[in-house]
This record gives structure tokens, C-alpha cells and sequence, in this order.
């Protein structure tokens, strides 16, 4: 049963690919859009049942790949991943429809967003290694596809193209380089055989495959350093395929971690998982850090993305070093949190993505100086916008709070741990995250004040509108599915558990009580957001029920309206209003050092007097600081190799055959 | 109101007694914070030689402010009305879940360091964004500055009380208190007095006073919190007001009986709660006459230093952290 609507739920996306590229301009949007919702309802419930029952299965077919045959199995891990996929996938597929009318999306496009969905949904069930490096593949190919969408002329596109390719293959190359390692050597591609043949193997083989498919699953999940793709591609793709790509591409970087390490793998040794919570923690503070300081909307949601994704990966590398410690009370807990979190941001994420795609639709711009005032024009948007964006900044009451809070007492349980490496690892990810909350609100305070409150700054966000019904809905789906997650918990962390307890090597036991709330009954910690949000609003009923009895309830209302205070002038310019860049710049000068902004004063003095400025300019570019001291120079080397290697072929004939008499030469020397 | 909790009592005594604990504490906090900036501006002008305000002054300008009819700036969204009623609610709720006349609030097992931090973080996100609704240059500017310095105070917060709960063992500010009532000896232990240290300076800004921000001046080069209201009038400005007074209350209680636990009731019985209220009361406002001194006797710093202060204050909660770690 499980297994049929699995099946159905990949070919139905793929079927939605074929009618995207063949049916009329008037009919495909529609069509494709439809039937990839039904192939995202079909998937959730093939992966739900797997969940809630807890028996996976397994299809083997030797016709679809030759030699090697496909490899399909779901167990509750993957169950996860795909479930958290369909319901992304089921709100983008939604949006899609409105998105791609205004867009004039092109037959490309339609065709290869549910294309990219279907292998998303196929990644996390493929089990041997043929089977899930030909879907990796496929997922790379048709996400390069889809970030180049309609936009490829641009060349913001196409250089955000270029380096996503660029980083994705070196991943892909790690990671087929460590599985192909460990499939050698364990008699079997299968994901079963080598998970039994692992005994076997030696520490400094396991570690090395350990370390290059950590390599390429964190370069896919955007972990530091290995992120600097991320913040281009992921802003410059259609809003849908963003909205996939921080949604449920990011997740698999982690379910790939996961998979190799804890369950082909075994866990292995303390310094792997130290490895993971270290790049957990730069990546949090990275992220959340070039998040507070960004200015263009997109490119502000995937440095929270990164540091997102930093914050997940701490808590799997907690999990890890906890594991290898032996305590798997408190490994299960610190997973737990983490997979909560990372269905989370699944959801906000990608909800935020798309709003910020509703926005730049209905005013042609992302970037927040040039947005402001959008609440009163769009406001189901700018509602939708503020859910994802307080859930994000962990506002009690929310999904992210739950998550974080969850993440919190994983660490803090953590510090019973013997070994002091696990306890310095420890502390240092929970002072990166406290850090990270207090950034992440100031971005996402920054997002929402400058770009939906106050006055309109250009006069394309003086005339936006309200995005279609059908981007609405989508965006609807994934904030009802927040805010339920954030008052109610308890309902879903049960099947979090028993993933958890998947997913680590050797099992964990339950620490949850049921209940609607979280309450960890071994940890003694709990929290109740229904009783909070149920506080919050009694807070409401009172201050409405004063106001009724207030004096004049009528005037407090409808308040008078007045001039704002201009200093005893009656003129107020959307010029006179902080901008983003402004807002960020307190914080931009503390942590000068990391970011190390790009700033260029010009002032202009006037002829008559020095004291007199005729004009000021003023420019700043707060870029990747790790992108310019760490990328640039190696690519600067290859590219000149590059030009040495140039002057080798110079269209000679003769020489060309001797390069061929010199190679077969020493082939046959060294064979020889 | 209370009719309710009558009939709750006779269904369930002891979730009507928490019920009652919680909504005296609520009480306390909306009464004792303005209370308490009342004393400390009467410290601080008799400090510098000045009759000063009586005590109760906060109280009548609230009264006064409720009284005044509300006017708000023409490009307001409705933020501008929710902003200040979700600030006095999550301070309210705060109020209502941390141990501070007993540690038997409502819902014992949900009152936790993180969730009270974050409500706190909750109010400080609803200000910012009502500074910024009317899209005036002091508004913004204000939010800017006032989310600068609660980016760097609020972890420090949380990392400042997580040294006690490292110690306790449990995140769970009841679980805080009660475990160090029953061990004296860690009072004086070398990460509760780094710890303190670190939280007093996250006191200090996160209720805008000196040097971080100073509460009585409207000189746009240097303020924070009054920018960000300098919109609101009448009702809304009066939530405002009373919501900050509310945190400042909450933030002394908590710090007095984090670190000086003794007085706080562990029962609901009249005479408990009554030497718990006696004894917040006292060690709140001792609290707040040592941070009246500390303004009367510095100058405001600079706005682009105060990081630095709390980085500092943030790097104290760490070694205080890390301190309990190695002596635990």
C-alpha cells in the first residue's frame, strides 16, 4: 500500500514534467501543476504510513538502470524527508499556477520544476549506491535546469548558475568517490549489504569515506565553507524553485549526512561528529550574521537558510558525539530536536521564500531599499510573510520556537556528557545560538519593518498588488502548517522520535511524555506553548474588553489620525525613513571584522567653502568575505593554469601526435 | 475573574492555587514596575541633590496617559495598535510563569530560562516593529539601535542564566530556584557571582537605562527606546510605558531570586506567599537602588561602545558558564 502511492507520488511529478513540455501554452501550467499535487498528496501518504507504522519497504527492478538495476526502499529516516518534500512540494505546486501566469513561465520552466520534484521525492528512498548517485544527479541536473529557468540571460543567473554547477559536481565527485570507496570494499551496493558488511571495514577507511561524503553533503546542505553557492542561487531562481531548493534540497545534505554516517557507517568515532557540530556552529553564526546585515529580501532568506541549516547540523553532530559517548537517552533528544528543526524551516522557509516571490512579482524588485509600505497594498502576503518570519525568529508560540527550544535542552542535557570535547562542543553551540536568536530577529525584524511597514520607497511599491489566490493558498498551506506545529508540538514529535531512534545506529530510547505540549520526561524540561499562546490571548480579550469600558471606546477604536512628529515640520518624504541598509548598520559596525563590509564615502565640497558639501555619494557591498579571501585566489589559480595550458595546443598537427606518442609511451612504461 | 477562580478551586485546589499565584505575580509586576522606576528616579535625584518625583509617579502618568485620547501617525498599519498590547502581554505572560513570589506559578513545568527569554525577545521584536510602522527616521532608527543592543543582550541573558541551570541541572526556573535553596554553599560559587556580573549588565540595557541609553532625554544622537514610541500617544503610549515598566520589574525579579533565592514561597499558603511577596519586594528594590547608583555615578557611553559592554557581559556569561562546567 505505502509502496504504490510512493510509486505514484514520484511518476505523477514525472508526468506532470511531460504534460509541462507538451501540452498548449494555455492548459500546462495548470496541468502540470495539478497533477505534481497529486503526485506530493500520493508521496505524504505512501510516507506517512511508513511513519506512523513503522515498516519500510523495499522494490528492487534490474530493468529501469542497466547492469545495476534500481534500488528503492523507504524506512521511517527517509519517510521523513520525503514527507517534509510532498508538503513543500504540494504548497509550491499551488503557488505555481498563479506564479507561472504572471511570469509568462516558458515550456522549459513548467516542465522542469515537477521534474525537479520528483527527484527530490526520489533521493531520500533510493538504497545502493547506483541507484542514489543516478538520483542525486538527476536532482543537480534539474535544479541547474530550473535555476536557469527563464532567466538565463541574465547574468546574475547565469553566474549563480556557473557556481552552483561548479560546487555541486566537486559534492558529487566526493560523495561518489566515498560510496564507491565503501561499496568495493563491503561486497554489495546495497545500502543493506554495506550497512552489514561495516565491521569489516577499518577506522581510517570509514573515516575516509566519512569525510568525503561530508564534503559533498554539506556542500548540497550550504554548511560554511562550503555555502558560497547558496546565497547566489538560491536568490536568483524562480521563487518556486527557491522556495524548493531551501526547503527540501538543503534537507537532504543533512539526510545524506545522516544516512552514511549513523547508519551505513555506524557512528563511528567522537571526532567526526565534533567535525559536523563545528560546522554547525560557523555556518549558524555565518548565516545568521550575513542575514542581519543583507539588504535584498531573497538574499537575506538564504543566509538564514545557511544558518539554518548550521543549527540542524549542530544538533546531528551533538547527537553523534553524544552517541559516541554512549549516552543514547540524550543522542536521541539532541536528534529529535534537530529533525524537528529541520521540518520547520522546511516550512517557514519555504513559505517566506515564496512571499518574498509574491513581492517581487507584484513590484519587480527584492530589494528591501526600494520596497516599504507593503502590509496596506499586499496585505494577505505581508500576514503570510510575518507568520513565517516570527516563526523563524523562535516567537513563543511558534513552530521555530518549539524546535529551538527543543535544540536548547538537547545541548544543555548534553553537558552530563564525560568526554570535554563533547562538553566544549556543546558550549560552543549554545552560545551560537542564543547568538543566532538575537540576529536572526534583527533580520527578520529589518525584513518585515522595512519592507512591509512604513511609506513606500519606490513607486513600484506604491502600486503593488496583492498576489493571485492560487500563490495565496499555497503560501497559506505552509503557515497553517507552522502555526499548528508551534501550539500543538506534542502531536508530531512522537513520529520525530522514532525517527530519531532510526536514524541513530544502535537505536534510542523514548524521552518524551505524550501530551499536546513537550515535556521531556528524562530530562526534566517541558513547555506548554498552547498555555502561552492561551496567556497571549486572554492578554487580547482583556485589552478588548477595557476597551469597551474605556471612556471613549469609539475614539480608541478608530484613533484620530495625525502628522507624524517631523521635528515642527509638516513634511515627512519616504526619503526621511531608515532604509535597510541603515537599519543594519549598527550591527555592521560591530561585527566589522567578520563581514568586512565594502565601503566607498565620496564627498563633493563645495567651491566657496570646505564646510559646504555640493554632494555625497555613497556606496557599500557587503559581500562574502570568505568567498573573497577563500574562493577567488584558487579560482584565480585554476584560471590561470588554465591560460599556461593554453599556450600546450597551438593547432599544430604534428605536435599533437607526438602529445598521442608521448602518452601511449608512458602508459606503456608504467603498465609496463 | 474571580468568580472563575472560585469555581476552579472546587474543582481542582491546586491548579486554582497556582492559577491564584500566577495572577498575583501578573499583579505585582504591572503594580511594582512602575513603582520601581519611581524609586530609582528618587535615588537618583536624591543622589544628585534634587527633591525628585515621588515614588508614585509612574503610576499617575500611566493613569494620565490612559485618560488621554489616542492619536495615531497617518502611514500606520495596524501594527501600531498590536505592538504595544503584545508587549504588555508577553511580559505578562513572562510574569505569570517565572518563580517570583513562589515557585508554584501555573504550569511549574512549563516555566523555562528559554521560553521566558523569549518572551522577552517577543516584546523587544513588537516594539521594534511598532518603531518602524510609521516609517519615520527616529522610529527606525530607534528599532535599529534598540535590536542592535538586544542581538548582543539577550543571548547574554540566556547564557547568563543557563550558568545556573548547568549547576541545577535543569532549564526549568523553579527546578533553579529550589535546587539552590537547598544548596547554600553554591550562592558564593565562582560562576553565579561571574554570572551575576554579566546579568546585571544585561539588566541595564535591556531596560534602556544608563550607560547603555539614557530614559529622560529625547536627543536623537543618542536615544533608543524613546525614538522608538516617539509615535505613540494616550492609550497606546501608556501600554508602552507600562509594558517596559512590566519588564523591568520582571528582569529584577527574576535576577533577586536567581541569586539570592531566599524568601520565595514553595507553597500557596497565605503566609507564605505573603513573606514572598515581602521579601521580592525587598530584594527588587535593593537591586534597583544599586542600578540607580551605577547611572548616578557613570556617563552614558557612546552608542557605537555599548557592544562592547556587552559583549563583554556576553563573554562573562560564557566563562561563568564554562567555569561551572570545570568545577562541576
Amino acid at each position: 500500500m505505502s509502496a504504490t502511492a510512493y510509486l505514484i507520488g514520484v511518476s505523477a511529478p514525472c508526468a506532470a514534467a511531460v504534460l509541462g513540455a507538451t501540452l498548449p501554452v494555455g492548459r500546462r501550467l495548470l496541468g502540470a501543476a495539478l497533477l505534481s499535487a497529486v503526485g506530493c498528496l500520493a508521496a505524504l501518504a505512501g510516507a506517512g504510513e511508513v511513519l506512523l507504522s513503522g515498516h519500510p519497504f523495499a522494490l528492487h527492478s534490474a530493468e529501469v538502470l542497466p547492469l545495476t538495476g534500481v534500488d528503492v526502499s523507504l524506512d521511517p529516516l527517509g519517510a521523513l524527508f520525503v514527507a517534509i518534500t510532498a508538503i513543500v512540494g504540494l504548497a509550491v505546486s499551488c503557488y505555481s499556477i498563479g506564479y507561472g501566469a504572471y511570469s509568462n513561465a516558458g515550456r522549459t520552466t513548467t516542465a522542469v520544476l515537477p521534474a525537479f520534484l520528483a527527484t527530490l521525492l526520489l533521493v531520500p528512498a533510493a538504497s545502493s549506491v547506483a541507484t542514489f548517485m543516478a538520483a542525486w544527479e538527476l536532482m543537480a541536473l534539474t535544479s541547474l535546469l530550473a535555476l536557469l529557468g527563464d532567466h538565463r540571460r541574465r547574468s546574475e543567473t547565469r553566474d549563480a548558475a556557473q557556481w552552483y554547477a561548479a560546487m555541486t559536481h566537486i559534492g558529487a565527485a566526493a560523495i561518489l568517490f566515498g560510496l564507491v570507496l565503501l561499496a568495493a570494499r563491503s561486497g554489495g551496493q546495497s545500502f543493506a549489504a554495506i550497512a552489514a558488511h561495516r565491521r569489516e571495514l577499518s577506522m581510517p577507511l570509514r573515516s575516509g569515506v566519512f569525510v568525503l561524503a561530508l564534503v559533498g553533503f554539506a556542500s548540497k546542505a550550504g554548511a560554511v565553507p562550503l555555502h558560497v553557492w547558496l546565497p547566489r542561487a538560491h536568490p536568483e531562481a524562480p521563487s518556486p524553485v527557491s522556495a524548493l531548493m531551501s526547503g527540501a534540497m538543503v534537507n537532504l545534505g543533512v539526510y545524506g549526512i545522516l544516512r552514511v554516517g549513523e547508519v551505513l557507517l555506524g557512528g563511528g568515532e567522537l571526532w567526526w561528529w565534533l567535525l559536523v557540530a563545528a560546522l554547525g556552529v560557523t555556518s549558524a553564526f555565518f548565516g545568521a550574521l550575513h542575514a542581519a546585515a543583507g539588504t535584498d529580501l531573497k538574499r537575506l532568506l538564504a543566509y538564514s537558510t545557511v544558518d539554518n541549516v548550521g543549527l540542524v547540523l549542530l544538533g546531528v553532530g551533538a547527537a553523534g558525539a553524544l552517541q559516541s559517548d554512549g549516552d543514547r537517552v540524550l543522542a536521541g533528544l539532541a536528534l529529535l530536536a534537530a529533525l524537528f528543526h529541520l521540518a520547520n524551516h522546511a516550512l517557514f522557509k519555504s513559505g517566506l521564500f515564496l512571499a518574498a516571490g509574491a513581492v517581487q512579482h507584484s513590484t519587480g524588485t527584492r530589494d528591501l531599499d526600494r520596497l516599504g509600505g507593503l502590509a496596506r497594498k499586499m496585505p494577505v502576503t505581508a500576514v503570510l510573510f510575518g507568520i513565517g518570519a516570527l516563526s523563524i525568529s523562535a516567537v513563543p508560540g511558534s513552530n521555530g520556537f518549539a524546535s529551538e527550544w527543543l535544540l536548547f535542552e538537547g545541548l544543555l542535557q548534553g553537558f552530563a556528557s564525560h568526554s570535554a570535547a563533547t562538553q566544549a562542543a556543546l558550549l560552543a553551540g549554545v552560545a551560537a545560538l542564543a547568538i543566532t536568536g538575537g540576529l536572526t530577529a534583527t533580520a527578520f525584524v529589518k525584513a518585515i519593518g522595512v519592507g512591509f511597514l512604513g511609506q513606500p520607497r519606490s513607486e513600484e511599491a506604491r502600486e503593488a498588488n496583492d498576489a493571485a489566490p492560487s500563490m495565496l493558498a499555497g503560501m497559506g498551506i505552509l503557515a497553517v502548517a507552522c502555526v499548528a506545529l508551534g501550539v500543538v508540538p506534542g502531536v508530531a514529535l512522537p513520529t520525530f522520535e522514532r525517527v530519531a531512534a532510526d536514524g541513530l545506529a544502535g537505536g534510542a530510547p523514548h524521552a518524551l511524555r505524550p501530551g499536546i505540549g513537550i515535556d521531556l520526561a528524562a530530562a526534566r524540561g517541558a513547555i506548554d506553548p498552547a498555555l502561552v499562546v492561551a496567556g497571549l490571548l486572554a492578554v487580547f480579550l482583556l485589552a478588548g474588553i477595557a476597551v469597551r469600558f474605556a471612556p471613549r471606546p469609539a475614539q480608541l477604536r478608530h484613533p484620530r489620525r495625525g502628522e507624524v512628529w517631523g521635528c515642527g515640520r509638516e513634511l515627512q518624504t519616504a526619503r526621511m525613513e531608515i532604509t535597510a541598509t541603515s537599519f543594519a548598520e549598527p550591527l555592521q559596525r560591530v561585527f566589522a571584522d567578520v563581514l568586512r563590509p565594502d565601503r566607498d564615502l565620496e564627498v563633493t565640497h563645495a567651491d566657496e567653502s570646505r564646510y559646504f558639501a555640493e554632494a555625497i555619494s555613497f556606496h557599500q557591498c557587503v559581500d562574502d568575505a570568505l568567498e573573497r579571501l577563500a574562493y577567488l585566489p584558487v579560482i584565480a589559480a585554476v584560471v590561470s593554469w588554465g591560460r599556461l595550458a593554453r599556450r600546450v595546443p597551438n593547432g599544430s598537427v604534428h605536435r599533437y601526435l607526438a602529445f598521442g606518442f608521448a602518452a601511449v609511451l608512458v602508459v606503456l612504461v608504467v603498465l609496463g | 475573574m474571580t468568580s472563575g477562580l472560585a469555581s476552579l478551586a472546587v474543582v481542582n485546589p491546586a491548579l486554582a492555587e497556582r492559577a491564584g499565584v500566577s495572577a498575583l505575580q501578573v499583579g505585582i509586576v504591572l503594580v511594582g514596575g512602575p513603582l520601581l522606576l519611581g524609586l530609582m528616579g528618587k535615588v537618583r535625584a536624591r543622589a544628585e541633590g534634587r527633591v525628585g518625583a515621588p515614588i508614585t509617579q509612574g503610576l499617575s502618568d500611566l493613569r494620565k496617559l490612559f485618560r488621554k485620547e489616542a492619536v495615531r501617525a497617518n502611514p500606520t498599519s495596524a501594527v501600531s495598535g498590536l505592538a504595544p498590547v503584545v508587549l504588555v502581554g508577553s511580559a505578562a505572560v513572562a510574569a505569570a510563569i517565572t518563580p517570583l513570589v513562589s515557585t508554584l506559578p501555573v504550569s511549574a513545568g512549563g516555566s523555562d530560562v528559554f521560553l521566558v527569554v523569549y518572551l522577552l525577545l517577543m516584546g523587544s521584536i513588537a516594539l521594534a516593529l511598532g518603531g518602524l510602522d510609521a516609517g519615520t527616521a527616529f522610529g527606525g532608527m530607534g528599532s535599529s539601535r534598540a535590536m542592535t543592543v538586544g542581538a548582543i543582550s539577550e543571548p547574554a541573558l540566556l547564557v547568563g542564566i543557563l550558568a545556573l541551570a548547568v549547576q541545577a541541572r535543569t532549564s526549568n526556573l523553579p527546578g533553579i530556584v529550589t535546587a539552590s535553596l537547598n544548596h547554600p554553599g553554591w550562592l558564593a560559587s565562582p560562576q553565579r557571582v561571574l554570572a551575576l556580573g554579566a546579568l546585571v549588565v544585561v539588566v541595564i540595557a535591556e531596560t534602556g537605562r544608563i550607560p547603555v541609553d539614557n530614559p529622560s532625554t529625547h536627543l536623537e544622537l543618542t536615544m533608543i527606546h524613546e525614538a522608538m514610541i516617539l509615535e505613540q500617544s494616550g492609550p497606546d503610549l501608556a501600554l508602552s510605558t507600562a509594558g517596559e515598566a512590566m519588564r523591568l520589574g520582571l528582569l529584577l525579579g527574576l535576577v533577586a531570586n536567581l541569586f539570592f533565592p531566599w524568601g520565595v514561597a514553595d507553597s500557596g499558603s497565605g503566609l507564605a506567599v505573603a513573606i514572598g511577596v515581602f521579601a521580592l519586594a525587598l530584594k527588587a528594590a535593593s537591586l534597583a537602588v544599586l542600578i540607580a547608583l551605577i547611572e548616578v555615578s557613570t556617563a552614558k557611553l557612546r552608542l557605537f561602545r555599548v557592544p562592547e559592554l556587552l559583549a563583554g557581559g556576553f563573554v562573562l556569561a560564557v566563562v561563568a558558564v564554562t567555569t561551572g562546567l570545570v568545577t562541576r
